[in-house]
């Protein structure tokens, strides 16, 4: 028998506050091993607070051959951010 | 899509440098050339451990034990990021660890040459480690997202490796006589070597003109020697030591040192697996993997089992 250790993708919160965020991948058997292959791996100078590791297989990404119809549609909206509207300058803080 | 207007779009992001990620679509080329690059790199760090690992038991102090402690436990880290860039280009691990063992893939000519005192200590950390800084900064923008990212990690962790061989230099020759000449044969012995790490002269480098296209490499080989020679000569003189090249002096016209000529017979033979050492570090990398395939095996029974008790 010679199964090679599952990919997973690590994640790490570098301090409380932030969300966490993908740092790279490894090998690991298990979970608890993933775990404790991150923390050797990723965080060798205090880069984190908090883990999370997830089996690479079961992350299902967008294609970028679809970037055009997923993103495009957003570009002509420009009424969704604050600047579209004109307001006039005696107007302070809104 | 046709190919052709894939590989234009492709070209387009090169020149507007955007980076490619892992499920864009890239020429065949391109993938092939930067799996052989980043696993060469990969390797390269797994091999660089060996050389450095036989001193750490016989480090001088408690200080520089950690330190050759904590610099190897790096380069080890630094394989890992590496391969798995590697791996989003749709590699297996295992495939690569296997031309390696093989003797098939190649990492860096440095590591076939033995560390014979404890000055080879500071001489690979200022000299080695510093050619690889000079090789790695510019790839922190290689226009592979994966790469560029794993380089970002290993250039910030890079600098400490530099800095404390650098020291250990300081130290020796500052110290006892036995101790400066040991300092200066170590230079001796690993000048050469390190020029050679940034490959062959441009005219003979086959795969530039095509990577620096791809932005998978951002100078070429003799702009990289060039730089790293400026930069060092003045590290030599502030330790007092002399590096052993008669024919290195300041060009005052080109504002760069010239150097004298390269061996490069000796940087083919060793390529080709004919250093002093090439034999000794694969058998080594051989063992370590043979022998720890129980632990490999091990773990996955005892990951099967907690699985299969959890789902009962």
């Amino acid at each position: 028998m010679n199964k090679n250790w599952p990919l997973w993708e690590v994640f790490i919160r570098s301090k409380a506050g932030l969300n966490h965020k993908h740092v790279g991948s490894l090998h690991a058997a298990d979970a608890e091993m993933a775990i404790q292959n991150a923390r050797d791996v990723y965080t060798r100078r205090n880069e984190g607070v908090s883990i999370w590791v997830v089996e690479s297989k079961h992350i299902t990404a967008s294609d970028p051959e679809d970037a055009d119809q997923m993103y495009e549609p957003a570009k002509d909206k420009v009424y969704r951010h604050p600047t579209f509207y004109n307001l006039p300058d005696e107007l302070k803080h809104m | 899509m046709d190919t052709a207007l894939l590989e234009q779009r492709f070209n387009e992001k090169i020149d507007r440098d955007v980076r490619i990620e892992p499920k864009d679509w890239m020429p065949d080329h391109y993938r092939k050339t930067l799996i052989r690059q980043i696993s060469q790199h990969a390797h390269s760090e797994i091999v660089g451990m060996l050389p450095e690992a036989n001193w750490i038991t016989r480090a001088p102090s408690l200080r520089r034990k950690a330190a050759a402690l904590a610099k190897v436990q790096d380069e080890a880290g630094h394989g890992l990021y590496l391969y798995s860039a590697c791996e989003t280009l749709g590699v297996e691990r295992d495939d690569l660890l296997s031309d390696l063992h093989s003797g098939k893939a190649k990492y860096s000519s440095i590591f076939n040459y033995p560390t014979l005192s404890w000055a080879d200590m500071g001489a690979i950390g200022w000299l080695v480690d510093g050619a690889a800084i000079m090789n790695q900064v510019p790839l922190c923008r290689a226009s592979y997202g994966p790469y560029a990212r794993a380089m970002v990690r290993v250039c910030k962790e890079e600098s400490f490796h530099q800095r404390q061989g650098y020291e250990i230099m300081l130290t020796l020759s500052k110290g006892s006589e036995v101790q400066k000449k040991m300092a200066q044969d170590a230079l001796n012995r690993w000048w050469w070597p390190s020029l050679m790490m940034f490959g062959p002269t441009d005219a003979e480098s086959k795969h530039t003109e095509q990577s620096m296209r791809w932005g998978i490499k951002r100078f070429t080989n003799d702009e990289l020697r060039q730089k790293f020679v400026d930069a060092t000569v003045p590290q030599a003189d502030l330790l007092g030591l002399t590096i052993p090249d008669k024919d290195l002096k300041w060009n005052e016209e080109r504002g760069h040192y010239d150097f004298g000529a390269i061996n490069w017979d000796e940087f083919f033979n060793v390529i080709s697996g004919n250093g002093p050492c090439n034999k000794q570090r694969l058998d080594a990398r051989n063992k370590a993997w043979e022998e720890g395939a129980w632990v490999r095996e091990a773990a996955n029974a005892y990951a099967e089992k907690k699985a299969k008790r959890k789902a009962a």
